[in-house]
This record gives structure tokens, sequence and C-alpha cells, in this order.
């Protein structure tokens, strides 16, 4: 089978990177899949999730709080306990933190700034699926633009993170006051990831760098990877 | 039934918003050295007694309206 792998990008109300998120991993090689927030299923032969950037739910009570008793949310749990690969970007990583599919939680910026700019973001374990296309200590060139993406928990957990390998990228500078200068992480079976910086807002040299599209071709991989696992059941 | 619930963000986390505050009210003349935003969620409910009511709320809070990892709540029943 040579067609693309199908990666469903769940569209909430409030999303505003989904179409980006879309273009990018259409230009990685996957066919990307729309699936709106209040449906109850992935769209058929989907291999892959992404939850994009955006405020869903206008962000009320905290950002990405609502979006955990979203139809959608019951089928992308199914799917990530069946191994399946989910990216959460910015507002999709605060959503998979909220859903507890993912450690941690994002607290507002330390200086209640709003930061949008290319960030330098080092890989601390290349160990996981999304990171399989780079090297641990690599520097990617990725933009933030979050107003709250100070990742948290609690010290005993940070520090059992840290020696499982599921923090994977950290901050070369301290851009948000998130703890440990964490800027993504992956769950403890290393098929659920979230990071703060836009791999979709970095896809080719033209946008400044083409770094993210690293992080996206491996996701890519992972969803053909795990489409081959599914047919083989 | 009412139920009143208070979150707070729980002490030694930072509070980026209440230090803002701070400045704002720095910068109005009033001296303050500390200050924490929370917020407040007003329910009306059924249950069958104020305890039952609670047992509801604290549920709620602890699904929803907190976040235990850096919130802490408070749930006040107002039985009329």
């Amino acid at each position: 089978m040579t067609t693309r792998p199908r990666i469903a990008v769940v569209v909430f109300p409030g999303s505003n990177d989904d179409h980006d998120a879309a273009w990018a991993l259409g230009a990685m090689g996957a066919e990307p899949v729309m699936v709106w927030h209040a449906d109850e299923e992935l769209a058929p032969d989907v291999a892959g999730v992404v939850l994009p950037g955006g405020f869903s739910y206008g962000d009320y009570l905290r950002t990405g709080a609502m979006a955990r008793v979203a139809p959608v949310m019951d089928a992308v749990r199914v799917f990530a306990a069946a191994g399946g690969p989910v990216l959460g970007i910015c507002n999709g990583f605060q959503i998979l933190c909220e859903t507890r599919l993912l450690p941690g939680v994002l607290r507002p910026n330390r200086q209640l700034e709003f930061v949008c700019r290319d960030v330098p973001v080092r890989v601390e374990n290349c160990d996981t699926l999304f990171m399989q296309r780079c090297v641990v200590g690599q520097v990617l060139v990725l933009p933030v633009k979050h107003g709250e993406g100070a990742w948290y928990a609690d010290e005993g957990t940070f520090v059992q993170l840290a020696a499982r390998g599921q923090i994977v990228l950290r901050y070369d500078d301290d851009v948000n006051g998130a703890l440990g200068n964490v800027a993504g992480v992956v769950n403890e079976a290393g098929n659920v990831m979230g990071l703060m910086p836009h791999p979709e807002h970095a896809v080719d040299p033209l946008l400044g760098s083409a770094d993210g599209g690293l992080l996206l071709a491996a996701l890519v991989d992972a969803a053909a990877a795990h489409r081959t696992a599914l047919a083989a059941l | 039934m009412k139920a009143v619930v208070l979150v707070r963000p729980k002490g030694g986390i930072l509070d980026p918003q209440g230090e803002a505050v701070r400045q704002s009210l720095r910068k109005l003349g009033f001296e303050v050295s500390k200050v924490r935003v929370g917020r407040v969620v007003d329910l009306e409910l059924t249950a069958g007694d104020a305890r039952e009511a609670a047992a509801a709320v604290e549920k709620m809070c602890a699904e929803l309206l907190a976040n235990p990892l850096i919130e802490s709540f408070e749930i006040t029943i107002e039985d009329e």
C-alpha cells in the first residue's frame, strides 16, 4: 500500500492553526482529514491525530479544560490507548494535559506577555516516535505564539519524567517561565506528545525554518507504521 | 440548592495575574504586598441534602472546575 497515511486534525470551536497543520501534514506526505469536535468518532482509517493550536472554547475556565469533555476526545483517548500517535500543538498540548493524557499543566507565561517569536528548542530525547528524525542535542528553530505556555508539574513528577526521558524538548532560554524550560513532553508509552512551539509553521525555509518538518514527518512515519500494525490485526 | 465554589491558585504556585494586579494597584497608590487572583463559580443544583450536594460539587471540582495540580478549591453549600 503506497497511499498516504490519514491523519486527523481535530477542529474545535476556536482552533485557528487547524488549516496550517493540515497543509503541513500534506506537505510531509500525509492525507489530512478534518474532524469536528462534536463527532464521536475519528474518520475511517485514521492512523494519526493532531490537536492543533488555537483557543478552543474561548479558553473558558482554563486553557484546554473545556475540550476535555468534547465528544471527539473519547475517540482520541481510545485511539491513544491503542497506541496510535497523537500530537498536540500549543492549545492541543494544553488540551492533552487537561485531558490527563499528558502530565503537567500549562500556566500563564510568567512575564504575562504573549510571546510570539522563533525560539531555539533543544532535543533532549530522540528515542520516541515523534523525534525519530532528530538527534539528541540538536537545536531546532521553531516559532512560539502563546500567552499560557509555562509548563508546570510538581517536583516529584518532574524528576520522574526527566528520568524516564519523557521530557523531549526544552527551550534553550527561559521563554515563558516553564519548569525546567520544558517545551515538549511525551506520555509514558511514548505515543502521545505535546509541545508549545509550532512545527506546522516551520516546514519550509521560506517560512524561516524547516525544522518543524522533522517532527511532522516523524509523525507521518509513525502513522504509516500504525496503519500497518492495524492492518495486521 | 446553591453552591459556591472558590478556586484559588495553590500556595507556592506563581500567580502572574495576581502580581500584575498588585503592580497596577501600586500605580494607583495602593501598597499591597501580595495579590492572588482566583475565581468564583456559582452553581444551582438539585440534591437531596447539603451533604449530597457537597459530594457532587467536590466531584465537579476534581473533574473540571479546578485543576488539582495548581489550584485549591473551597465549597460552600447554601441550603435554602
